[in-house]
């Protein structure tokens, strides 16, 4: 019998003078037909289309990557994993085990860190909201927490002496390093005083212990020098601490914000190429900190709270091609399974699309789109494509920071989360939802039960 | 509906439209449709003959046929039967 | 002498010659005139319409090579592809939107053998549009007031401290006069969706414009340098008939901009005198600009230094040029064959 040659739906294109010539997009696209040696068909077959997809390898090595950056520069270095990033366990543990704390911005959080094992004098608490209660937990189990506001410094206060404790605290700082946004809303302002003005009441009434100094300037940032900024900026107050008080503080929280390699909508060239590395960025704080007036008997342990640029090319979401369809403006669209309401990131960047199936060097410009029933569920609205069939599956890359917390079960349910660990064995870290573990959550009154239609 | 009689196409794929003076590329199945398209083959005759060659359903196939039609009608390759 | 010339194998791209040509072309007939060596020129291009392709005395053969959108792998596989075909010696790219990838691929090619000589990381970083004013106040240059922005409204604030007119800028190319808020916003969206984001918005500067071209050695030695007036200028604002000129500010500043950063490779500056005679620093391209035959013309072949710099070979600064040459750009149509546009639509190369 003759095999039959793969079908790919017919194409005309015009030539144009500024069209890209085919030519020039050919390998643009090559097929990504494996993960970690595992084929995606595979994947696909036994665990579901769409299906998150991440490597722990990749991430120990990304880590590893990081700690080496700053290690190299730096006598003290801790991350702390970022828990709003991906708080899936697993995901969680692997940082654990590679050494880092946890860094959490409100009580459930918390809790998932000390449900995992994370000693309490190792979490960070971050945030502008910890209620009264998270604050007593933390405070007795000894974990560190950074200031937002004065009214949270009035009530650690009136904590520390309801309980006897000496919570261990930090203020967050915010401020100008030359770029824009300002992160304003976060901490307390370097440049009016605010923040020197914080530390003073604390130093003063002696019923917290001022153990660090944080900032956090951004989000996906691109300069690697707005953080030399920052971090003269916290060995400024540092060194102010020492003079006045001869309070040497304990540890310089830089945060976290490092872009990862994702190209975001608007840019002209591939984040790949052009986002700075994590050296870039360990480069810039290091001798910033090293630099500075601040001169400690013991140099300060330099926290991290990276969190995307460790996770984000450690996941790939798979799917498959529903439908095809010609828009009426002529445009090509095709609708695939993975919608925004499962790739929140797909809002601001341009996330790198491959098939997982070979193709010819034929492409098209294609609107690709999610299947929700809702205008805004556009996964990429301009992409040079190959002709992808119904039932072909694609894979989107770069997903591993904030999707898989940031998703939404709206319109449909969430798929299955797998992990390959580092002997290529695949284990389901989070199952898929189903109509059952919605319904658990809702309540029916009796008199709404029955209906005639 | 048929391919104008002049449209110039090559094996590579290019085709040319001697009266509007534009160029177009096509890909491999389209090169055969065009083929066919030009030698009278009926579009149900095309996809009995792509089916015959291709991993694709006939509905695909027929679907995919017609849009491509419509393209190049849109690009002007077509005209009516008595033209 | 002439005998012994070595041969090499050049590829150049800007291949283009639209109303805002590139300077491929021009730089390949400095290449052919070059005294110290012979050349074979392997054409890249983008697009089909270039017409460097099919002119055949001035590229011996042409590729087709990925945008520079698509990536540095990308771009990289297809020049490993040319290289095993045509054994490059150099690579000189000419256009600023592609000078990052070559730039980061430097290290890369040369260790397969080809050559380039292009500015740092640092350098090119530096002298960009959207940070002109930083790179004013480090080297002490007059350099407009601009910033860049992201969004329209930005710009709004710019109206109380500049006056009307305000020029809008892309981050690689373009650049127009808006003299309303409405036309920043239309200049805005037009370059912003070609070029990305940010739209630089610069203080405009009246008076007249030089541009000079130049080479550095990279140790902060001035190699090349040509001032020229431009005499007639298209609704772009490119040249399309300059005269080399005698004005030694523009060179002493032109020396103190390459030894200050250590400038490697060529570039063209931009400058704005006003009435006061002072130079404003407008721009900085980091490459060969489309006039480059003009240098050529009076004495100082840059893209034959260029390339002795790249191949490592001792290259002697230029000291002198012809005051008072005029270059004269025309437009020429070639006839071409269908088929030489359908063998580099189709296959890429010709």
């Amino acid at each position: 019998m003759i095999t039959k040659k793969r079908y790919e739906r017919p194409v005309i294109k015009k030539l144009e003078s500024n069209m890209p010539n085919k030519f020039g997009m050919r390998t643009e696209y090559e097929p990504v037909l494996h993960i970690e040696d595992i084929a995606i068909k595979d994947l696909i077959t036994k665990y579901g289309s769409p299906l998150f997809v991440i490597s722990e390898k990749k991430i120990r090595r990304n880590y590893q990557a990081a700690k080496q950056a700053f290690e190299t520069r730096y006598p003290r270095v801790q991350f702390a994993w970022s828990y709003k990033t991906n708080y899936l366990n697993a995901v969680c543990n692997i940082f654990h085990q590679e050494g880092s704390w946890a860094e959490v911005v409100s009580g459930f959080e918390y809790d998932k860190a000390i449900r995992n094992g994370v000693p309490g004098s190792n979490i960070i608490f971050n945030g502008p909201d910890k209620s009264e209660q998270d604050l007593r937990k933390a405070v007795t189990n000894n974990s560190l927490i950074h200031i937002d506001h004065l009214d949270e410094l009035y009530l650690l206060q009136e904590i520390a002496k309801s309980t006897k404790h000496k919570p261990k605290v930090a203020i967050r700082v915010n401020m100008d390093t030359g770029i824009f946004p300002i992160w304003d809303r976060f901490g307390f302002n370097f440049e009016n005083g605010q923040a020197w003005d914080a530390l003073n009441k604390i130093m003063f009434t002696g019923t917290l212990e001022l153990v660090g100094l944080h900032t956090h300037i951004g989000t996906f940032m691109l300069s690697p020098n707005a953080y030399a900024v920052a971090a003269a900026k916290l060995a400024n107050l540092a060194q102010r601490l020492h003079q006045k008080y001869d309070h040497e503080i304990k540890y310089i929280d830089m945060g976290g914000g490092f872009a990862s390699r994702n190209t975001l909508k608007g840019a002209y060239l591939p984040g790949v190429d052009t986002n700075p590395t994590i050296d870039e960025f360990a480069e810039a704080i290091t001798s910033a900190l090293i630099n500075s007036d601040f001169r400690p008997k013991n140099p300060p342990l330099l926290i991290l709270e990276t969190g995307r640029a460790l996770i984000d090319d450690a996941a790939w979401l798979l799917g498959s091609v529903i439908a095809n369809k010609r828009l009426a403006d002529g445009r090509r669209s095709t609708i695939i399974d993975i919608g925004v309401n499962i790739l929140f990131t797909a809002f601001w960047y341009a996330h790198k699309v491959t098939p997982a199936q070979k193709f010819t060097s034929y492409t098209e410009d294609t609107v690709l789109y999610g299947p929700l029933c809702m205008n805004i569920d556009v996964i990429r609205d301009n992409i040079t494509l190959p002709l992808l069939n119904k039932g072909d599956q694609v894979v989107v890359h770069h997903v591993g920071a904030y999707n898989m917390t940031q998703w939404m079960q709206f319109i449909t349910l969430r798929p299955k989360v797998v992990l390959i660990d580092q002997n290529n064995k695949v284990h389901v870290i989070r199952n898929n939802e189903t109509l059952e573990n919605m319904l658990e959550l809702e309540a029916l009154p009796d008199h709404l039960a029955n209906f005639d239609l | 509906m048929n391919l104008k009689n002049n449209i110039a196409i090559s094996d590579s794929g290019f085709v040319f439209n001697p009266s509007s003076g534009e160029s177009f590329s096509v890909n491999q199945i389209g090169l055969e449709m065009l083929n066919m398209l030009r030698q009278k083959f009926t579009t149900e005759d095309i996809v009995t003959h792509i089916e015959k060659g291709f991993q694709a359903e006939r509905p695909t196939i027929e679907r995919d046929l017609n849009d491509f039609i419509d393209m190049m009608n849109q690009y002007h390759l077509m005209q009516d039967e008595d033209e | 002498m002439k005998t012994n010339k070595p041969t090499l194998t050049i590829g150049v791209t800007g291949l283009n010659a639209i109303d805002s040509p590139g300077p491929g072309v021009a730089v390949i007939r400095g290449l052919r005139e070059a005294a110290s060596f012979n050349c074979r020129i392997i054409g890249l291009s983008y697009e089909s319409l270039e017409p460097g392709i099919y002119m055949h005395d001035i590229v011996d053969k042409t590729y087709h090579i990925p945008y520079p959108s698509t990536g540095t792998e990308i771009l990289s596989d297809r020049l490993d592809y040319i290289h095993e075909i045509e054994k490059l010696d150099v690579i000189i790219p000419n256009f600023d939107a592609e000078l990052y990838s070559f730039i980061k691929l430097a290290p890369k090619l040369k260790s397969k053998g080809i050559h380039t000589f292009l500015p740092t990381l640092e350098q090119f970083e530096e002298r960009h549009k959207v940070n002109l004013p930083e790179f004013g106040v480090k080297y002490d240059m007059h350099v407009p007031r601009s910033k860049a922005v992201y969004t329209p409204n930005e710009a709004l604030s710019l109206e109380k401290e500049y006056e009307w007119p305000l020029v809008i800028k892309g981050k690689y190319y373009d650049a127009t006069l808006a003299y309303n808020f409405d036309q920043v916003k239309s200049s805005f969206n037009k370059i912003s969706a070609k070029w990305g984001l940010p739209i630089i918005i610069q203080e405009f500067i009246h008076g007249t414009e030089y541009n000079v071209t130049g080479l550095g050695d990279g140790e902060g030695n001035t190699i090349a340098a040509v001032p020229m007036r431009k005499q007639y200028i298209t609704d772009k604002g490119k040249a399309w008939g300059g005269i080399s000129i005698d004005d030694k500010k523009a060179i002493q500043l032109t020396n103190k901009f390459i030894s200050e950063t250590k400038w490697r490779g060529a570039f063209e500056l931009e400058l704005m005198k006003n009435k006061a005679g002072d130079y404003y620093l407008l721009e900085i391209n980091p490459r060969i600009p489309a006039w480059i035959y003009l240098a050529v013309g009076v004495g100082q072949n840059i893209p034959e230094a260029l390339t002795r710099l790249a191949m490592g070979w001792p290259t002697e600064p230029f000291k002198s040029y012809e005051v008072g040459k005029m270059f004269i750009r025309y437009a020429w149509d070639m006839i071409v064959n269908l088929s030489e546009f359908e063998k580099i639509s189709t296959l890429g190369e010709l």
